[in-house]
């Protein structure tokens, strides 16, 4: 079956057809200009040569483009995840030096999501991966449940309550 | 100005190189495969933070070069690590779990994906999303 983008594409306006992904390729520009730390011009024709072509052709990937509703909720949401890995650190590193391991009680728990879009719960998958003593390792067949790794599960309401309002509430105000 | 760099810089050395090695005995002492994923997916993240802020500092300070790729890294290992990590768990899975007894229920009409490739068409609204 052939995809509707494909029939669609020769008709498109000049800026989607060549720069279906704006944000990414400015992304790519900038991430490009400082992983060489070359601020030369040769250096950002270089970075926009690559920012143009490597969306054109992993397009078959990008299907869609994920709606940011407020770019100050993402830089929020980063500050408070960075925070939280800051603290998440210094509590593992707590319990391996001097806590017995037997005293642990790790369990799986299954957490419902409210999040559709596929972006977003990537982002949230990563960011319970990265937090305090949880790691998520699956999704339910339907995209609707979460199925997390708890290393000290002894109060598994707590923790699904701390998923649900203090990052997938954030990331609902995020992607639209 | 010179000896508070070299402090700040020599910490920052100190609390990563701490991590890092915590990491390392959490992957010794934890008791099985699930516990120890643990350990590397969170106390190494900011052992490598640590000493790549010191290395941006000291290449500043010593060589007057700012070193904006070593953030990157950083950046790098944020977005690698939940996924090499999700790619052990799921292995486990395959290996030692079994769909029906030692995982909790979905709470949805369909299984884990590990153990269920595609979905039905959802009956409230037919959009689930793609795992």
């Amino acid at each position: 079956m052939t995809k509707p983008s494909e029939i669609a594409s020769p008709k498109l306006p000049f800026r989607q057809r060549w720069i279906p992904h704006p944000s990414l390729t400015g992304v790519m520009i900038l991430l490009w200009v400082a992983m060489a730390n070359n601020f030369s011009p040769g250096g950002w024709l270089l970075g926009t040569c690559l920012g143009l072509a490597i969306p054109l052709l992993t397009q078959s990937i990008w299907d869609t483009t994920p709606k940011i509703a407020s770019y100050g909720n993402v830089l929020i949401y980063a500050l408070v995840v960075l925070w939280d890995v800051l603290v998440a650190n210094i509590e593992v590193a707590w319990l391996i030096l001097f806590e017995s391991p037997r005293d642990l009680r790790p369990q799986w728990i299954t957490v419902p999501l409210d999040l559709r879009s596929r972006e977003g719960i990537a982002v949230l998958a990563g960011t319970v991966t990265l937090t305090p003593g949880t790691v998520s390792c699956d999704l339910s067949a339907d995209g609707r449940s979460m199925l997390v790794h708890c290393l000290d599960a002894r109060d598994i309401e707590e923790i699904i309550r701390r998923i649900k309002t203090r990052y997938e509430a954030r990331l609902l105000r995020i992607f639209r | 100005m010179t000896p508070w760099v070299e402090f700040v810089v020599a910490a920052l050395i100190v609390i990563g190189t701490v991590f890092a090695l915590v990491g390392s005995i959490g992957l010794v002492k934890l008791p099985d495969v699930m516990t120890r994923l643990h350990s590397p997916t969170k106390a190494t993240t900011l052992g490598v933070g640590a000493l790549l802020v010191a290395s941006i500092i000291s290449f500043y300070h010593w060589k007057g070069k700012l070193a904006i790729n070593e953030l990157l890294i950083t950046l790098f290992l944020f977005l690698t690590a939940p996924v090499a990590a999700q790619f052990l768990a799921r292995a486990y899975l395959h290996l030692h779990c079994d769909s029906a007894g030692d995982l909790p229920a979905t709470n949805r009409p369909c299984q884990w994906s590990t153990f269920q490739c595609a979905c039905p068409p959802d009956a409230e609204d037919g959009s689930a999303a793609k795992p």
